[in-house]
């Protein structure tokens, strides 16, 4: 008999069951949402709603199975978050919808978006499967993504829309490329950095308490910034700016673990936001509107009035379809947020933020898990993007930050931010998935059946 | 890399944190204010369309109601003799907010002040459209119409005061308005109504009771009356009249418009006619921190009847003694308004007593609960009791045998003190009239002022005018 007790191999639980519960769950909510604003507004439920219903069901157990099928071990909570806010993206969308006399069908059309969105998802999650190879890409993403970033400066294919210039239009349909480039940079930044990193942090000089990297390897950084100054400086917006730059200094600490760069980072974008302040009047606006809303009625109108709205939900909201969200100009988009504190008040707001707080947390938990360095910096990188996203939009609905042209994450309408947020998860889901699964073959040990198979050895 | 991760996932947790601390916050110590705003549409539009309290007229007459009408907004504000009480109502308008006492009294009216929260929790649970709360005013139908009638088309104001309790109850000024017109429903309609009246250079929206105020002229000779007793002086004191006074330190020379019968006169007498001289040395004599000091404690220098933003009447500081000389007569700086006027006289007939006027007595609940009732307070002892008689006798003296006979009523005994007040040389003088009734048990204590009378400049003339009507208002009362 031996003292010694064997090998601990922990095998992580796949709970796929419970997301499957999960992501029904999340489902009913949407669809109560969506019955509830119905007969609230029109005072009937659509002849529409069961085809609705059908679709709203099939759709997230198409990804439900995607996942079951190639990435068993990912995590479960994940998916069904991502349901529940998408689901109430499009019951908001369509509760201000039927404010417009004839209605309109943007919810429709976000629909579609989500379909795509979707089979994104799957592609990601049946195709790429293993998130590693993308390490080869390392330069050609990175030129993608600098390229997609700086895309609406390019003549008659970039937009200016309310101030800032991050549209481009084609063929009628207009764009916000930047959110595909927060994908194409994350991956990029992840990898380049993976394999530069000692040097990053090792080699290089020191001055006033920073190491700083040598002159060559310092360049992407610092083509990082300028492109992020040019955002800034061009396109006039500062949440991007901010968001970029925020995910890159970021992600440049988590590899050299030298807290030196999100200081020099912080005082640069400092620097970086107050020049935007003092050169461009749309940028003064809107922190003229988020210290003093009040100072200026028609200006600073569409904060003014989604503080309103907010006000008169109150803590438990005017209930859905019962608030008067349409008096916010762009409350299916960047004041999505306004309008779910309205009807939902501040309690069903919270929520939503909570919502976002749970993938962000297992987002990070993700990044702790993995054991490859790319995949760790990949999904802390994506899920402090994530999370600086919903802090600088909600912040600036809420007149917590000065407000940015950022989306609502899953929520405000419009297909670039819904698609490039669907395959943000899919890849946190990829990496999780390999951070979760056993490392070899481990054949499951049954104690039970051993010490059967020992007394019957004895009885022999 | 994970000390790092770990580092990241707790900046994260801070920024979650701060979304909801903000969100709370804004909850907590901003949606009061924001729901207070005047452009936040969406608690106007509600507020709009509410079933809102009435304000009432002592006797329970309705003087602002809410009609239901088939619209939008369901609730329609109506005002049954809307020029008659606008001064006391105000307006309830959708564009320019409110007036009166429909904005001071706007969250009993609209039913969502917190007195009114226990009744809204059962209304909600009763699942009843909630009915805002009835204000009721001390306001005599009688005394205001009297007031209104005889006024006429004269610009001007009248305030009737009960001297016991300093309950408001008459309060006109004219020219008024119909605040029907503002509160239509036709929107469009009525902001038009309301830029008209806004642009009217005769200015029917302003409340020239409580929230004007005009030189006082000879009426403030009750102030300076009042401290010359104070001061030790009797009614019987000797006071030099000369025919005209050189104002110290100047060339410049007050005449008198009465005859003040001789070289001195008692100052009962001076006050019977009205003679400026015999008050201006009475000024000199007294020095102006003691005629300051007996201004305010009849309540100058302070704002009054806060429910109308009621403005402060003034007593000029650091003049010299020509200044408080011509101050003692009610001129150079001193403003008053008809309010203020009202409540001198109406604290000599109280034997001194000056109670802080009002003009709600009662909020009740939809089924006619008291949810708040006024209890009369005192605002200060303004002299002695035993002057206040000297002085309210010498006042008496001023109708019997003065200036001031067209406000006296057979049967009755009246105090009163005319007036006569130039702003600007180049306008028609102000005619003012204040008095009491009766003199024994003081029911009622009137101040009126009259606009660019069509008068001589004397201080027989302001009597003329006001004083009829002065008459009708203390009638009106007694009749009661």
């Amino acid at each position: 008999m031996s003292d010694v007790a064997p090998p601990v191999t922990v095998i992580p639980r796949k709970r796929r069951g419970v997301e499957l519960l999960l992501i029904l769950f999340a489902v009913a909510i949407a669809l109560t949402a969506y019955v509830i604003i119905d007969l609230n507004v029109i005072g009937e439920i659509s002849s529409t709603l069961p085809y609705l219903a059908a679709f709203g069901i099939l759709l997230p157990l198409l990804a439900h199975f995607a996942i079951r099928w190639r990435l068993p071990y990912a995590d479960p909570v994940m998916l069904p978050c991502v349901v529940l806010l998408n689901g109430l993206g499009l019951a908001m969308i369509h509760r201000i919808d039927l404010i417009n006399d004839p209605p309109v069908f943007g919810a429709r059309q976000q629909l579609v978006w989500t379909t795509l969105g979707v089979i994104l998802f799957m592609l990601v999650a049946v195709v790429i499967r293993d998130h590693r190879p993308l390490q080869r890409f390392t330069y050609t993403l990175f030129l993608g993504g600098l390229v997609l970033l700086l895309l609406p400066l390019v003549p008659f294919l970039g937009v200016e829309k309310f101030g800032a210039r991050i549209w481009i239009s084609v063929a009628g349909y207009s764009f916000q490329p930047a959110e595909v480039a927060k994908i194409l940079l994350s991956v990029a930044f992840a990898s380049y950095l993976v394999e530069k990193r000692d040097v990053l942090a090792l080699a290089g000089y020191r001055f006033l308490g920073i190491d700083l990297p040598r002159a060559r390897d310092l360049g992407p950084i610092l083509l990082m910034w300028l492109a992020s100054l040019a955002v800034l400086v061009f396109q006039k917006d500062l949440g991007t700016s901010l968001l970029f730059f925020g995910l890159f200094v970021m992600m440049l600490y988590v590899a050299t673990e030298r807290a030196g760069w999100p200081i020099l980072g912080t005082l640069l974008f400092a620097a970086g936001a107050y020049l935007g302040y003092l050169q461009f009047g749309h940028v003064r606006i809107r922190v003229g509107a988020w210290l003093d809303p009040f100072s200026d009625y028609d200006s600073f109108y569409q904060v003014i009035t989604a503080q309103f709205g907010m006000a008169w939900g109150g803590i438990l909201g005017t209930g859905l379809g019962e608030g008067r969200p349409g008096l916010t100009p762009l409350a299916r988009s960047d004041f999505i947020a306004a309008a779910i504190g309205e009807e939902l008040g501040i309690t069903g707001l919270m929520a939503v933020v909570m919502i976002y707080g749970l993938i962000v947390a297992r987002g990070l938990r993700v990044a702790l898990q993995c054991r490859d360095p790319f995949g760790k910096l990949l999904a802390a990188g994506l899920s402090f993007a994530f999370a600086l996203q919903v802090f600088t939009i909600i912040g600036g609905v809420t007149r917590l930050l000065p407000l940015t042209g950022l989306t609502t994450p899953f929520m405000s309408q419009g297909g670039s931010s819904l698609i490039a947020n669907w395959v943000v998860v899919a890849l946190l889901l990829l990496i999780s998935h390999h951070a979760r699964k056993p490392i070899a073959t481990v054949v499951p040990v049954d104690v039970d059946s051993e010490t059967t198979q020992l007394v019957k050895g004895l009885a022999r | 890399m994970n000390r790092p991760i770990r580092r990241v996932a707790f900046v994260a947790m801070i920024m979650f944190a701060l979304l909801f601390a903000n969100g709370t916050y804004m909850i907590l110590f901003r949606q009061a204010s924001l729901d207070a705003q005047p452009q936040n549409r969406r608690v106007r539009d509600a507020e709009f369309a509410q079933d809102r309290g009435s304000i009432l007229a002592a006797g329970n007459t309705e003087i602002a109601t809410t009609k239901v009408v088939k619209d939008r907004f369901e609730f329609l504000r109506t005002y049954p003799e809307g020029e008659l009480y606008a001064p006391i109502t105000g307006f309830y308008s959708y564009d320019h907010a409110r007036t009166g006492l429909e904005s001071s009294y706007n969250t009993e009216l609209a039913g969502t002040d917190d007195s009114l929260f226990v009744r809204r929790l059962i209304d909600l649970i009763s699942n009843r459209t909630p009915r805002g709360a009835n204000v009721e005013t001390t306001i005599l139908p009688a005394a205001q119409k009297a007031a209104a009638r005889t006024l006429g088309n004269n610009k001007g104001a009248v305030v009737a005061l009960d001297p016991q309790t300093g309950a408001v109850l008459a309060l006109v000024t004219s020219p008024s308005y119909d605040p029907n017109d503002i509160a239509s429903h036709d929107l469009e309609k009525a902001d038009k109504a309301y830029r008209k009246l806004a642009a009217d250079p005769d200015r029917p929206l302003s409340n020239r009771a409580v929230r004007e105020i005009y030189p006082p002229g000879s009426t403030f000779k009750l102030v300076t009356a009042a401290a010359a007793l104070t001061d030790g002086k009797t009614a019987d004191s000797k006071v030099a009249s000369p025919n005209r006074l050189k104002l110290p330190n100047t060339n410049t020379y007050l005449g008198n418009s009465t005859n003040c019968g001789g070289k001195t006169t008692t100052i009962a007498h001076a006050l019977e006619v009205s003679c400026n001289t015999a008050f201006a040395n009475l000024g000199i004599e007294l020095g102006q921190d003691k005629l300051r000091a007996q201004a305010q404690k009849f309540g100058f220098d302070r704002r009054h009847l806060s429910d109308l933003s009621g403005v402060a009447s003034q007593f000029p500081d650091s003049m010299d003694a020509a200044q408080t000389a011509l101050s003692a007569i009610g001129q150079f700086d001193v403003a008053a308004s008809p309010l203020q006027m009202a409540m001198v006289t109406a604290a000599i007939a109280n034997d001194g007593e000056l109670m802080d006027p009002y003009l709600v007595s009662q909020v009740q609940a939809p089924d006619l609960t008291a949810i708040q009732t006024h209890r009369p307070q005192r605002l200060s002892q303004a002299m002695t009791a035993a002057d206040a008689r000297e002085l309210k006798q010498m006042m008496v003296g001023v109708v019997e045998n003065g200036t001031g006979g067209n406000g006296g009523i057979s049967g009755v005994e009246v105090g009163g003190k005319t007036g006569t007040a130039q702003s600007d040389p180049n306008r028609k003088p102000f005619a003012w009239f204040t008095s009491f009734a009766p003199a024994d048990n003081p029911q009622v204590a009137v101040a009126v002022v009259v606009e660019d009378a069509d008068i001589p400049r004397q201080d027989i003339a302001g009597g003329r005018v006001a004083a009829p009507i002065a008459r009708a208002v203390m009638q009106a009362v007694l009749e009661q």
